[in-house]
């Protein structure tokens, strides 16, 4: 580490809610990437610095972290973008707790899931015909655009309405929830309008767009929200949401 | 908790969302004394017209153009929000934000223009 510009001043998170960031001198390279940095830390500098990740390649959601303020997947984000004059902060998930070092715990964002009934509701045996579905019908259009998360809970790390309401259900399991009552063939639309409707649901949303803002997969949650708090209103009116 | 810097908030909607708040609560605050001045024209004339009278300082007028800020940039922020919830989704919802706070502004110089 000779030259000064070829070296990155790197602040990672340390220990629990507690902690603190360390600073470590990680040399740069050429393409590296954030997933790098941190890994070349581990290898190189503290074996014992945890963090998370899996494919490496933008497939898995295992990854995220904070990385000078903005939760992005770090195995697909590039130092040379995000570094500002050398320098880069990288923190556990915002909006959940941390585990150690770099892992946050992702129990609540997963659990929200289920509240919203993310699971699909089969209506059909494995005897029934195949259901012919159209890609361009607008409830097939509408699925299309909301169905490539990758659970990163990039999204929730963003969403500063997660952080002032900790009931709050949060971008991408509404974003599930309106892909599944899109689906023609799920059978729990009205349960599961029901479940996004209610205090924490949808209609908590803000509309900031922040989720959309950082969304690897480039989804627009916000976009899905809107699409629920029609569906939520459209029902209520016919009264079949009572309040 | 904050364990890092929240950049991710120098973002023009979450900031049209405190517009939007900051705003209303503005006119909230400003409701009760339109009543007030409201009630003196009712008490007695003579009490309306001292108080209009009031309403020539430069400070009032200043308020005033505030005033006027806040009631166009909560209309059409609210029109907005009516209409990303209820219409079918529009993209380009921050130059919308953008074009709501630019309106109210134009509307409230014009007013302060005009008043002066
Ligand atoms: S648009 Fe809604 S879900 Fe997305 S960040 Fe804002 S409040 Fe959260
Ligand atoms: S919606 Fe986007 S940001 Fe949120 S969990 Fe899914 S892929 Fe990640
Ligand atoms: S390691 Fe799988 S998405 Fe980054």
């Amino acid at each position: 580490m000779s030259n000064a510009s070829d070296v990155l001043q790197v602040s990672l998170w340390r220990g629990g809610a507690e902690g603190g960031f360390k600073t470590y001198e990680v040399p740069l390279r050429p393409n590296q990437t954030i997933l790098d940095i941190v890994t070349w830390v581990q290898r190189n500098l503290d074996a014992t610095l945890s963090y998370r990740f899996a494919c490496r390649v933008g497939m898995c959601g295992s990854c995220a972290m904070m990385v000078n303020g903005h939760p992005r997947w770090t195995c697909r984000t590039h130092v040379a973008k995000v570094a500002q004059k050398g320098v880069v902060e990288i923190a556990p998930l915002a909006n959940m707790p941390i585990i150690k070092d770099l892992a946050a715990d992702m129990r609540q964002f997963f659990d929200k899931w289920v509240v919203a009934h993310g699971a699909f509701a089969g209506s059909k045996t494995r005897a029934d015909e195949i259901e012919l579905i159209k890609p361009a019908e607008p409830a097939r259009v509408a699925v299309d655009a909301a169905i490539e998360c990758i659970n990163c809970g990039i999204c929730y790390a963003a969403c500063d309405t997660v952080r002032w309401n900790p009931e709050y259900l949060g971008p991408a399991a509404l974003n599930r929830a309106w892909s599944l009552n899109n689906d023609v063939r799920d059978a729990d639309h009205a349960g599961r309008l029901a479940a996004v409707s209610a205090d924490g649901g949808c209609h908590n949303c803000h509309s900031h767009q922040s989720c959309q803002a950082h969304c690897p997969q480039s989804l627009n949650p916000t976009r899905s929200i809107a699409g629920l708090k029609r569906l939520s209103t459209q029902a209520y009116l016919r009264g079949d949401l009572k309040p | 908790m904050s364990v890092t810097r929240r950049t991710y908030r120098y973002n023009i909607l979450w900031n049209a969302a405190l517009i939007h708040r900051l705003s209303g609560i503005g006119l909230v605050v400003f409701l009760p004394l339109h009543f007030l001045v409201l009630g003196l024209a009712i008490e007695s004339a003579g009490k309306l017209d001292s108080f209009l009278q009031l309403a020539q300082m430069p400070v009032v007028k200043l308020a005033e153009f505030a005033l006027v800020f806040l009631l166009v940039v909560h209309l059409l922020g609210g029109a907005r929000l009516l209409a990303l919830e209820l219409l079918p989704w529009l993209d380009g919802q921050k130059l919308l934000a953008v074009g709501a706070a630019s309106v109210a502004a134009l509307v409230a110089i014009i007013f302060l223009i005009r008043v002066l």
